[in-house]
């Protein structure tokens, strides 16, 4: 049954000329009207920077929004190993098909065909984009770029930067956000949080924010809204994500009518520091390119796990025959560099049937000694000395000695706001990009793929699509923020603030996050089942209601205040938290990231069902308290044969 | 292991600021130093929720706010001053990659925002830098437009070239230096930036216009002068070497002779 709201209006064609036959569609809007039209983006990583810097060269009046002190800080700044591109650099006969391929087949088959085409048609744009803005890549010793290989790929095709990508790419559009800014543009409002999304006659005309210095509500109007905010795997508590991610914005699109799509798809990412004591709040990744060179083990025998773990034994002292480098076991053909949920999966295997190496056993090793004897100490510094150094002051341990000890830890989230091929959500006018959306990954994100798709989403799409929207807008006057529409929504926040403080209960907004991310890891984790699923679902409604009547949240909503801001951002986490359950419960397959202990092979692979899952599931919000409504947008392969994914031969 | 706190305790820009001290106990040598400000403020939360500890005259001031994010040093939002030093008693480090083995057990610690003239506080240990965004605006960047640019290997640049070009590039924008220094000085921000770009072929077209508009804007904002001390290099989060500092100094008297 054809949803009517869920039309993908993916073009017709050859899957090689959707992209272009689209553009010559979109209706232009001349430069005198671009002056009169107003656009927000809210976000500033690299899908929003990027996104608002282009738009203001187009002429469109952007405003630009984010809740750190510059748009600089964004969590994007934190990717480390690389940005994929298909520029068939090495000869080693990549091309856009086979990062189409690689990315449909890494997500496990489930994002759309056409939108993952156009992501690696405009990947080679992207690189020019970028060393022309003076982003100072790798290079080698000739002066051409540099590559390397990451996860679920036998091509050489990611670009970096050190183990610092996602800073150099940030830097450089939020360089070329400056210039805007510079050139008046764009305005920019740092320190303001996103609290409402304004709709008028069924469409997106603005959003009400709270200045994070004066704690004052402020309406901000547009002819369209762009959500650029990101995952929300903070819904854990402990995640590889910044402190301050979070996924109120998508949630406030979800409650005004955006669908949300593939909610479960969360991604696990293999490579994290462990988890060291009950008083963290963070996890530390290392970064993924480390599995180019380094080797993951466990011991083969329970007894010298047993010494690891009483530090009677170094690693180092384990004889290479005793030693069980359970990828290259398990998956010849891909080894170390399998993707993400598959590695991940396997070290929880392993620490699951008790071989993990430290006091916890929630660690297995990552193994630079056989790199640094084949490429010697410098070679390997050049790659990752940044990376051993941020180790080493972590945990108070050298690589270079023995080797890291990793767990795998919630990173990023495929699942995010539906949206069309034009990146246009269910509510016209609003449109989502970057991690905020569902379109690209499909059930498992391939590494070095989040940059790339933040920036063509940012520099390349959103800029021209949105056109076409714009294109019946200019007509318009600028949005009243004065119209009851706006009232309406300020009143609403104004009511959930004034909710919060009159709870004056006893306990910290922190302690309850933590218990929301331990019951999302234990039963919306890594291997999930019916049953967990539904418990999950009671516990956080009884969890919130703990948090109803006993939050406590000090100080005035008049002042920079941060218990304030973590108090609002957990509610939403609550209704993301029960949203990903429903969606894992409805979703009796396994795919991707997403693992249903009840649907699994005999070796212990995840098993897809085709028949009965191949789709984007699409919630829609029905009321606080209430089920959502699941909307399915069938996924068809017209251009690709779909396959259990094999990485072992 | 546990610690005394003498935290600086501002209500907002305009309000006079005053040390607070704290006790901390039960504390993981392993934690981090933010980690530890979130047990305390935690504390503080629990402590202003009962009556009876307010009245005792416990946290009337409520917890303790600072700008922190990715807690893996590189978003550089957090700014700290511990014990004199920008991000706290060791090298090349964010606050929050300084762990509390670093500090003996039971030590009284002091913590203030990192203070310039530029970063006015805005509450506790909390500042502006807007100052920063605003030098940037002024000139650093390459002006290409979206979607201008030819392949990606078309120029040639030399490994060293970029990687030189990359330590430069490695500023995190944290502000460390300009608190470091005895002057305010934000120089070496500015060479960080001026420098990054000026090395590369595609930077070095508005070299000139950027290190003078950029030093221009530094200047205005109320940023000292540079009197070559190198403090800020040593505090430095990410190692910028004052060398970035000398090839701003040519791009700026290049630019003022060919005026």
């Amino acid at each position: 049954m054809a949803d009517t709201k869920l039309i993908s209006k993916i073009p017709d064609g050859p899957l090689a000329e959707k992209w272009t036959r689209r553009k010559s569609e979109i209706h232009l809007v001349s430069p005198n009207n671009k002056r009169k039209l107003e656009i927000i983006v809210v976000g500033t990583g690299l899908g929003g920077s990027s996104a608002a810097a282009s738009l203001g060269e187009l002429g469109y009046n952007v405003k630009v929004f984010c809740i750190s002190d510059s748009p600089r800080r964004a969590h994007s700044i934190a990717a480390q190993g690389g940005i994929n591109a298909a520029k068939n650099y090495q000869n080693d006969n990549d091309s856009i098909y086979r990062l189409f391929y690689d990315t449909i087949k890494g997500g496990d088959y489930r994002s759309r065909e056409a939108n993952v085409y156009r992501l690696a048609e405009v990947s080679s744009a992207i690189i020019d984009q970028c060393v022309a803005q003076g982003i100072p890549f790798a290079r080698e010793y000739g002066g051409y770029l540099a590559n390397r290989s990451f996860g679920g790929v036998q091509v050489s095709r990611t670009f970096y930067a050190r183990g610092q990508t996602g800073q150099q790419l940030l830097l450089g559009a939020y360089a070329a956000l400056n210039r805007q800014i510079a050139a008046g543009t764009v305005k920019s409002y740092p320190r303001h949080e996103m609290l409402d999304l304004v709709v008028v006659d069924g469409q997106a005309k603005g959003i009400i924010a709270r200045n994070l210095i004066t704690g004052q509500l402020e309406r901000f109007g547009a002819h369209a809204v762009i959500i650029a905010t990101g995952g929300y795997g903070n819904a854990y508590f402990l995640s590889t994500n910044a402190m301050n991610s979070n996924g109120s914005a998508a949630m406030q699109c979800y409650r005004k009518g955006a669908y949300f799509a593939n909610p479960c798809f969360a991604q696990i990412h293999p490579t994290c520091i462990p988890v060291h004591g009950e008083q963290q709040c963070k996890l530390t990744l290392m970064s993924e390119s480390l599995r180019n060179d380094g080797r993951i083990w466990v011991p083969k025998k329970m007894e010298d796990v047993m010494k690891l773990r009483k530090h009677e034994i170094k690693p180092s002292q384990i004889p290479e025959e005793d030693r069980d480098y359970y990828l290259e076991r398990r998956y010849p053909a891909f080894g170390n560099l399998v993707p993400r949920d598959v590695a991940s999966r396997a070290a929880k295997e392993r620490c699951d049937a008790g071989y993990g190496v430290n006091e916890t056993g929630k660690a297995v090793f990552l193994d630079f000694s056989e790199a640094i004897q084949r490429l010697g100490h410098q070679r390997v510094a050049e790659r990752y000395g940044n990376l051993f150094e941020m180790y080493e002051k972590i945990t108070d341990s050298s690589p270079w000695e023995e080797p890291m000890m990793i767990y795998p830890a919630i990173h990023y989230t495929m699942g995010g706001i539906w949206v069309d091929y034009d990146l246009q959500t269910t509510v016209p006018g609003l449109y989502a990009i970057g991690e905020a959306n569902f379109s690209d990954h499909g059930g498992n994100r391939l590494g070095a793929s989040a940059l790339m798709q933040g920036l063509a989403d940012g520099y390349f799409v959103v800029p021209v699509t949105i056109g076409d929207y714009l294109s019946k807008k200019f007509a318009e006057p600028r949005t009243d923020v004065a119209i009851k529409e706006f009232d309406e929504a300020e009143k609403a926040v104004q009511a959930r603030i004034d909710r919060l403080f009159a709870i004056k209960g006893k306990t910290p907004v922190d302690v309850l996050h933590k218990k929301l991310g331990n019951i999302m890891w234990e039963y919306v984790g890594m291997a999930r089942t019916e049953e967990g699923l539904k418990k999950a679902i009671e516990e956080i409604k009884v969890l919130r209601e703990e948090f109803y009547k006993d939050v406590c949240v000090p100080g005035t909503q008049y002042e920079f205040n941060q218990e304030l801001e973590k108090a609002l951002r957990l509610e939403d986490f609550f209704d993301i938290g029960e949203l990903m359950a429903y969606d894992a419960l409805n979703r009796r397959e396994s795919c991707g990231g997403h693992f249903r202990l009840e649907s699994q092979t005999e070796e212990g692979e995840a098993k897809r069902d085709d028949e009965n899952f191949m789709y984007v599931a699409a919630w829609e919000y029905k009321g606080d308290g209430k089920e959502p409504e699941l909307h399915k947008e069938p996924l068809k392969y017209e251009f690709i044969k779909v396959a259990t994914r094999n990485y072992k031969d | 292991m546990e610690f005394n706190l003498k935290i600086w305790r501002q209500k907002n820009a305009k309000a006079k600021g005053h040390f607070e001290t704290y006790h901390v106990s039960g504390i993981e040598s392993d934690a981090s130093f933010l980690e530890m400000l979130d047990i305390l403020n935690e504390q503080l939360i629990r402590e202003g929720a009962d009556p009876v500890a307010v009245d005792r005259g416990c946290s009337s001031s409520g917890p303790v706010s600072f700008d922190h994010d990715c807690r893996e040093g590189i978003c550089g939002a957090c700014s700290l001053y511990i014990d004199g030093r920008a991000h706290g008693p060791d090298e090349h480090i964010t606050t929050c990659q300084l762990f509390m083995r670093h500090f003996k057990d039971g030590a009284t610690i002091t913590v203030e925002p990192f203070r310039s003239r530029a970063f006015p506080v805005i509450k506790d240990l909390v500042v502006d830098r807007t100052a920063y965004d605003k030098i940037l605006q002024a000139g650093g960047f390459i002006s290409v437009r979206t979607g201008a640019a030819q392949d990606a290997n078309e120029i040639l640049i030399s490994h060293d070239t970029a990687e030189k070009s990359m330590d430069a590039a490695s500023c995190i924008g944290c502000g460390a230096c300009v608190a470091t220094c005895r002057n305010g000085s934000a120089m070496l921000f500015v060479a960080a930036r001026v420098s990054s770009l000026a090395l590369l072929p595609q930077g070095k077209v508005e070299a000139k216009r950027r290190a003078e508009a950029m030093v221009a804007k530094m200047d205005e904002l109320g940023f000292g002068n540079c009197t070559n001390t190198r403090a800020c290099e040593l505090e430095c989060p990410k190692g910028v070497s004052v060398e970035h500092i000398a090839r701003l100094n040519r791009e700026f008297l290049k630019a003022h002779f060919s005026n």
